[in-house]
């Protein structure tokens, strides 16, 4: 129940707001800047979405942010240092690199290396286990028919 | 009464799961096969009972019979037929209905197609999806009945969640489902192999069929689940990295690991405990989606409506299940035998290395997925990870991998020759370097080094798909007998192996040129987008059978020639008072021009939002035709004669040891 | 029995670990990264007109600042309770948060004024230099006008007791 209101609650929220028509007066270079900017910031109200996709009134009031700083010349890293001051790694969909989180960028590479070195030392073993078996096995029959005629 | 009906049916399959899995397993031990056979008819039981309760529960959705709970939250009167039929599946309750109902229908097909199974195998089989059913039959029943009655009956229903009323919603769950709950019966082979120790090339032939098959409509399902995101939520976005989307994307990575492992287990006979290990996972990744899409642990576009209750429930199952499977993995995979040569060169040896790179995107995935988690089970904050980091990280895991399937594709099994390989693949190389160095530049007038490699890439894998069908075709003298020679398995192969040539062309596209603006625009205004040029006609208001409307029509033209007329909409739902996006689409295999409305501005304004997305079609066009390799590959003839001649070699077997 | 095999059962249980974890947990939640901060700085009109009033008002005594909104349905299940608190002699300094003013006195003349002062915020602009992301939110700013909590959603007797009262002992009660 108590689910279901807050998926009610989050629709209402998407009817009630949109996307203002922002980006129109920015040069190309900062257009670009925009759209990168807001497609990688998360809209805190939403479910899952990025503040360029959401119609939320958040989202919108987050774009506006955005524009307004890239006009007044703020770099990215300025812009991106003011919404995480207020929200927090939260709202950045591109987690930053740091104690928290290397694990994370790190992880899945860490593991390629694994697999990969796994995977060729698996096979070294293999050709390995061929080869000997293929040499050892007549000497150990030998053997065991010397032990059997002695 | 209906549902009453539909609720004792349930109860009724969940009895005859029990003896699904009690008989059969005790038949097995000791030694009666009467009581083994049981597993057939308890399947088939089990899935005329759920079939009766699914009816039940549409029935009394057809009827809109409001006294029950979960038709009342999901109907309304004013909801259309196909929709009040499909909203059985609209939400929690009823999708676990579909759900089992699916699994059952899986288990009907093992207990039909498989009669050539050695009895004990079957029954174990069955024993074990009888297992999973009972689980989710308690679930439904425990936690979440569909059928629950409420009073004071409501007038009206509170509608179906106007995202769901789209025809593609209407097929895209059960195909999804059909593939998550597929992988379970390659769960089941696995689990009995293991019980019985038995686990061998035959065993990796029952399972290849039933893989591709469980792959093919995960394939279809997610392709069309794109496809629906694309067109409903009005933001030209077609794959997020949303934890539903990556619940589903997870298995299918595995799955199509486990597709590529079996093949080696079957022709060589090897990486015996690496495929068993696989056909667990493939299904564990389906059973953990089930657990985030439900539990409301993560935060998704589109979730259920979460409660605690069920997640706890699904945990405890999920650590039951695969608690039991992996610890029966521990215990008996180290007795596997080990034996056979596995070179770099070969075939198999290459396959080794798709293993490697699908099983770890996977985890990558899954990472990606459960890192916010992690971090704030630790206290270290709340983190978002999203397609920025799945992006950065997906490229150079997925990249050499589709490289590694053009080499594999012509290289022979056991020992290649490097040189022989090279030869073949001289043409395709070369081809595909040309073709990547001057296509991006032809159709944008703009190189970008990522659209060379992208175009690249997806060339070669294109024409090494062709390779090994075309030589089989040289080979013979009558080319028209030799395309006919062409195994169907071959065919399959290669239009797979094509369609992901095709899938990363699109995407390499699509993504690197893709142009959208946010505008302003009055009726008679303009914008003008990479040469097509959007004039907005006008807006009408029309009513729909349970909504009310906007529709925007649009003139889409180029050089003063008219190409399309669009028709986005913005729709309010009158139940829910909620508003939808309907985009409008043009499209053609190299371009889609997307225009969707954003909101009404004062004047008779709109927000819209125009997009041109290159060769966007190709994305959902390689997946359709991915899943079409798999069915044909499933059609081979050898499936259908070599098991009927196995059975045979088994039945000769089992006499002779009697 | 070679460790390897094991491996799938120690991935399975350490999942299954952050799960039960995961469950106890609204993934909705999001900390404010102010807790610890000095409250950031506003110059805001009393609802209904006035001059500006800036945050260096609310130092010198543990208050409790709450956005809220006369659009806003948590509000209304909150409202009660700071009506409770109120009475109770805690001071509460609300901000309307995206509202008129016409719309904000209206609703505290239905429902009743909890709020030693209300400060309009029609442009959302103070509530989003404190990082409100869905009102009702509630701050505790302890004398030195440093934030030490953050209340999301509708305030409740339990969080009072439990984690706020403590954090304004030496205020009021």
């Amino acid at each position: 129940m108590n689910g279901l209101l807050r998926v009610v609650a989050a629709m209402l929220l998407l009817a009630v707001c949109g996307q203002a028509a922002a980006q129109d007066d920015l040069a190309p270079p900062q257009q670009e800047r925009y759209r990168v900017l807001i497609n990688e910031l998360r809209c805190l109200v939403c479910q899952n979405q990025t503040i360029a996709d959401s119609n939320a009134p958040l989202a919108a009031d987050l774009r506006d942010q955005v524009h307004a700083q890239i006009v007044a010349g703020r770099s990215d890293a300025e812009i991106i240092d003011y919404v995480t001051a207020r929200y927090g790694d939260f709202v950045l969909y591109r987690p930053p690199f740091k104690r928290s989180t290397w694990l994370l960028w790190v992880g899945p590479f860490a593991l390629l290396a694994v697999g990969l070195v796994g995977a060729m030392a698996f096979l070294r073993r293999r050709r390995r286990d061929a080869v000997t078996a293929q040499s050892v096995d007549p000497e150990r029959l030998r053997e065991i028919l010397e032990d059997k005629d002695a | 009464m209906i549902p009453e009906i539909g609720h004792f049916a349930l109860l009724a399959a969940l009895a005859v799961a029990l003896i699904q899995v009690a008989l059969p397993l005790l038949g097995v031990w000791l030694g009666r096969p009467r009581w083994m056979e049981v597993a057939v008819s308890a399947a088939q039981t089990q899935f005329v009972l759920i079939l009766v309760a699914y009816l039940c529960l549409t029935w009394s959705f057809i009827d809109m019979d409001w006294s029950v709970a979960y038709v009342a939250s999901n109907s309304h009167s004013q909801l259309p037929l196909m929709y009040r039929i499909s909203a059985v599946w609209g939400a929690h309750e009823g999708s676990m209905l579909l759900w089992v109902l699916i699994l059952a229908g899986w288990m009907t097909a093992v207990s039909v197609f498989n009669e050539r199974l050695p009895r004990d195998v079957l029954a174990m089989t069955l024993a074990v999806l009888g297992a999973i059913s009972i689980g989710f039959l308690l679930f439904i029943l425990l936690t979440s009945d569909p059928f629950a009655r409420q009073f004071p009956v409501p007038l009206d229903g509170r509608d179906l969640n106007p995202l769901l009323q789209d025809p593609g919603l209407v097929i895209h769950p059960p195909l999804l489902y059909m593939g998550y709950v597929g992988f379970s019966v390659a769960f089941a082979f696995a689990f009995a192999a293991l019980l019985s120790g038995r686990l061998d090339a035959a065993w990796a032939r029952w399972t290849r069929p039933w893989t591709t098959t469980a792959w093919l409509f995960l394939t279809l399902g997610i392709t069309l689940g794109s496809w629906w995101a694309y067109h409903e939520l009005g933001w030209g976005g077609w794959w997020f990295w949303d934890p539903v989307e990556n619940a589903s994307f997870m298995p299918w990575l595995v799955g199509t690991a486990l597709i590529h492992s079996l093949a080696v287990t079957e022709k060589r006979g090897l990486l015996k405990s690496w495929t068993v290990l696989l056909a667990i996972l493939a299904f564990s990744l389906s059973l953990l989606g089930t657990f985030l899409v439900r539990s409301g642990v993560l935060v998704s576009v589109h979730a259920f409506a979460s409660d605690p209750t069920r997640g706890v429930f699904i945990l405890e199952f999920l650590a039951v299940v695969l608690g039991t499977a992996f610890m029966l993995y521990a215990w008996r995979a180290p007795k596997l035998a080990r034996s056979g040569e596995l070179n770099l060169m070969s075939r198999e040896g290459l396959l080794l290395f798709n293993n490697v790179f699908l099983v770890v995107a996977s985890a990558a995935v899954l990472i990606g997925t459960l890192y916010p988690l992690f971090v704030d089970a630790f206290d270290l904050g709340k983190i978002s990870v999203g397609p920025p980091y799945f992006n950065m990280v997906f490229l150079p895991l997925s990249a050499p991998l589709v490289f590694l399937v053009g080499i594999g594709t012509v290289m022979g099994w056991k020992q290649a020759r490097l040189g022989d390989a090279l030869r073949r693949l001289r043409v395709p190389f070369v081809i595909a370097l040309l073709v990547g160095l001057s296509l991006p530049w032809l159709l944008h007038r703009k190189s970008e080094l990522m659209a060379m490699a992208g175009t690249f890439l997806a060339v070669w894998a294109m024409l090494t798909a062709l390779v090994d069908p075309w030589q089989r075709i040289r080979a013979k003298k009558n080319r028209w007998f030799g395309l006919r020679q062409v195994p169907r398995a071959i065919w399959g192969m290669s239009l797979a192996h094509f369609s992901l040539g095709l899938w990363v062309l699109g995407l390499s596209f699509v993504s690197l040129y893709s142009v959208e603006r946010d505008v302003r625009l009055g009726p008679g205004q303009s914008v003008e987008l990479s040469g097509y040029t959007f004039a907005m006609e006008g807006v009408q208001h029309y009513a729909g059978p349970n909504f009310d409307a906007d529709r925007a029509r649009f003139t889409v033209s180029r050089d003063g020639r008219v190409l399309a007329e669009l028709d986005p909409e913005k729709r309010r739902y009158r139940a829910q008072g909620s508003m939808m996006t309907e985009a409008a689409v043009d499209h053609t295999p190299m371009r889609d021009l997307y225009v969707a409305l954003a909101e009404p501005l004062e004047n008779g304004d709109w927000a819209v939002r125009v997009y041109y997305k290159p060769m966007m079609r190709l994305v959902w066009l390689a997946g359709v035709l991915m899943a079409l390799g798999g069915a044909i590959a499933i059609s081979d003839r050898r499936y259908r004669l070599a098991s009927a001649t196995r059975r045979a070699a088994v039945a000769g077997g089992a006499e002779a040891a009697a | 029995m070679r460790w390897q095999y094991l491996l799938p059962v120690v991935v399975l249980a350490g999942l299954i670990g952050l799960f039960v974890f995961g469950l106890q947990n609204d993934p909705r939640e999001v900390p404010s990264p102010l807790i610890g901060k000095p409250a950031p700085a506003f110059a805001l009109e009393p609802l209904g007109g006035g001059s500006a009033v800036g945050v260096d008002s609310l130092k010198g005594r543990p208050v409790l600042v709450n956005f809220f909104a006369s659009w806003c349905a948590g509000c209304q299940v909150e409202h009660p309770f700071l009506m409770e608190l109120s009475r109770r002699g805690i001071e509460i300094v609300g901000l309307d948060y995206k509202d008129t003013d016409a719309d904000g006195l209206r609703w505290l003349r239905q429902h009743g004024n909890p709020y030693a002062q209300v400060l309009a915020d029609p442009g959302g602009k103070a509530g989003l230099d404190w990082g409100v992301y869905g009102v009702p939110e509630t701050f505790v700013l302890n004398a030195d006008g440093i934030i030490v909590y953050k209340q999301i959603g509708p305030m409740t007797e339990d969080a009072w007791r439990t984690r706020i009262a403590p954090l304004m002992a030496g205020g009021a009660e």
